[in-house]
């Protein structure tokens, strides 16, 4: 059963809350950072040799690891002719007073079907080019989501780690002879088709804000996260919290979060060297 | 995944099942359908059928999760093992989980847990047929079922799911729709504070349609929330919906 677990607001986090919305007012944050501004993001890739692709992301002080891991198996049956992936992602205990030891909580669950959510909708891989024999044998990668450093907004990062990942994979290839499967000894990169982001927003009574930090986020009156691709379509969407969203809001956050995107989207691409063609 | 290959409208402009583009299935509401609950609720959305049941405020257990200075709200989001095409597995799935805490949130949004410190509200919210829009009739039976439990709130809570199929943005999405469609979004409203208590979205819109999506969402969720003060009233007949 879903109980809640985000401690609620108690009167040090109303005095915190008034703190922090003071400040809101004069467009200023803890931090130093403008109301829209992200925290800073870094990049390291393929650090886990065993796995068959890897990234780090730094989100501020927010510190994800993601990795990949690739089978055979057989194709789902509605889907013979692809190949698939499954996204899981885990908060460890080590990352925060606030996570537990045991099988992902709800949090995790949902964490890690945003991330599907946004990687799917998008068709960022072209599960077809993943089918080695129809109905019989595909790849399926298995992308794993670990939270290390939780410093607030535990989402976009997650994502931004799972398409570094990916985009920098070295995959084990395998070829069919007479109808079998057998490695060739090569490596390949799933090319990416699209390259969707994720922005999270958290709102403090009318004062909305991007990529709360913990402080912030403890006390959100409401959160929301809002995935947007190349394109500019939205591509995913999960409000994760309680709380009331003025209708009026939203036509304001898709604008930022389509912003934003673009802006994760050029650090993105300039510190991987790819680009989308 | 989505894609434009199924045809989902009809020569003639209408949807598989006859529908337009911005017409609810056939909507049947009914309160205190259960009885040994505090309250429950009992939606059907053409072939879409849920159950919500309320206990609570009771006591909390164990009693350490009890917070001093509110109530806390457990919500479970479970479908029947025979209420989709194939058989859904006993127990709880990743997506259930998923639901019960975005519903959850959902009705929090509403609920006055202040009024009734180191207790706990249960809500279970049990869908016994599936054919899309399940979560969303799962919040507007399970606000009907706090309503009945005498939980007092700021609004009811009502939702529905709109979707694009074939290019078009339509409402309340049947499971073929949402199935072979290209975006399913799911959207809940406490209509009189016009604010969005749950929001979802699964597939690619533009800006633009998104705006029209949401647009729509309200239209249906309009016509929800009338129905559902028309619900509570014929439980309590004799009460004006305008007191409702």
């Amino acid at each position: 059963m879903s109980t809640a677990i985000q401690p609620k607001k108690n009167i040090t986090a109303r005095i915190v809350q008034d703190k922090i919305y003071s400040l809101l007012q004069q467009s200023k944050r803890l931090d130093g950072r403008g109301l829209y501004d992200m925290r800073s993001i870094t990049i390291t890739t393929n650090l886990i040799e065993k796995a068959d692709g890897s990234a780090l992301v730094t989100l501020g002080g927010t510190k994800i690891l993601a990795g990949i891991k690739t089978e055979i198996g057989a194709p789902y049956l509605d889907r013979p002719d692809e190949g698939s992936f499954t996204i899981n992602a885990e908060l460890l205990p080590l990352a925060s007073i606030s996570f537990e030891p045991g099988p992902p909580d709800e949090r995790g669950v949902e964490l890690a079907r945003v991330v599907d959510r946004s990687i799917r909708e998008s068709k960022v891989l072209d599960l077809k080019k993943l089918c080695l024999i129809e109905g019989e044998k595909a790849y399926i990668l298995f992308i794993d989501i670990y939270v290390l450093d939780y410093d607030g907004n535990y989402y976009d990062p997650s994502l931004i780690a799972a398409l570094a990942a990916i985009a920098t994979a070295r995959i084990p290839e395998y070829k069919v002879v007479d109808g079998k499967i057998q490695k060739t000894g090569a490596y390949f990169t799933p090319k990416l088709q699209s390259l969707p982001f994720t922005v999270t927003f958290g709102l403090i009574k009318d004062k909305l804000i991007v990529d709360p930090h913990l402080e912030e986020e403890s006390v959100l009156d409401v959160s929301i996260i809002i995935g947007v691709d190349e394109k500019d379509n939205i591509v995913s969407i999960q409000k994760n919290s309680p709380g009331l969203i003025p209708e009026h809001l939203l036509t304001k956050m898709i604008e930022i979060a389509i912003e934003k995107a673009r802006e994760i989207r050029k650090i993105f691409c300039e510190k991987l060297n790819i680009s989308l063609d | 995944m989505k894609s434009n290959e199924v045809k989902l409208i009809r020569e003639d402009g209408r949807r598989l099942d006859g529908r337009a583009f911005d017409e609810l299935r056939p909507l049947k509401i009914e309160v205190g359908v259960l009885e040994k609950c505090d309250g429950s609720a009992y939606v059907e959305l053409g072939k879409t059928k849920v159950y919500a049941a309320v206990f609570g405020p009771r006591e909390v257990h164990p009693k350490h999760l009890a917070l001093a200075d509110r109530a806390i709200l457990n919500c479970r989001y479970h479908m029947a093992s025979f209420s989709v095409d194939e058989r859904k597995p006993l127990g709880m799935t990743r997506r259930e989980i998923e639901l019960s805490k975005v519903i959850r949130e959902a009705l929090e949004s509403v609920v006055f847990l202040e009024e009734f410190p180191r207790t706990c509200i249960d809500v279970y919210i049990e869908v016994i047929q599936a054919d899309g829009g399940t979560r969303t009739a799962g919040i507007t039976a399970g606000s009907l079922a706090l309503a009945e439990a005498g939980i007092p709130m700021i609004d009811l809570v009502a939702g529905v799911a709109v979707g694009k199929i074939n290019g078009h943005l339509v409402l309340d999405i049947s499971d073929i729709e949402d199935k072979y469609g290209e975006a399913d979004m799911p959207v809940a409203m406490a209509p009189r504070l016009n604010s969005i208590v749950l929001l979802q979205l699964n597939g690619r819109l533009t800006g633009e349609e998104f705006k029209n999506a949401l647009e729509l969402a309200k239209k249906g969720i309009m016509e929800i929330y009338q129905q559902q003060r028309e619900a509570l009233r014929r439980k309590y007949s004799g009460i004006s919906a305008e007191e409702v």
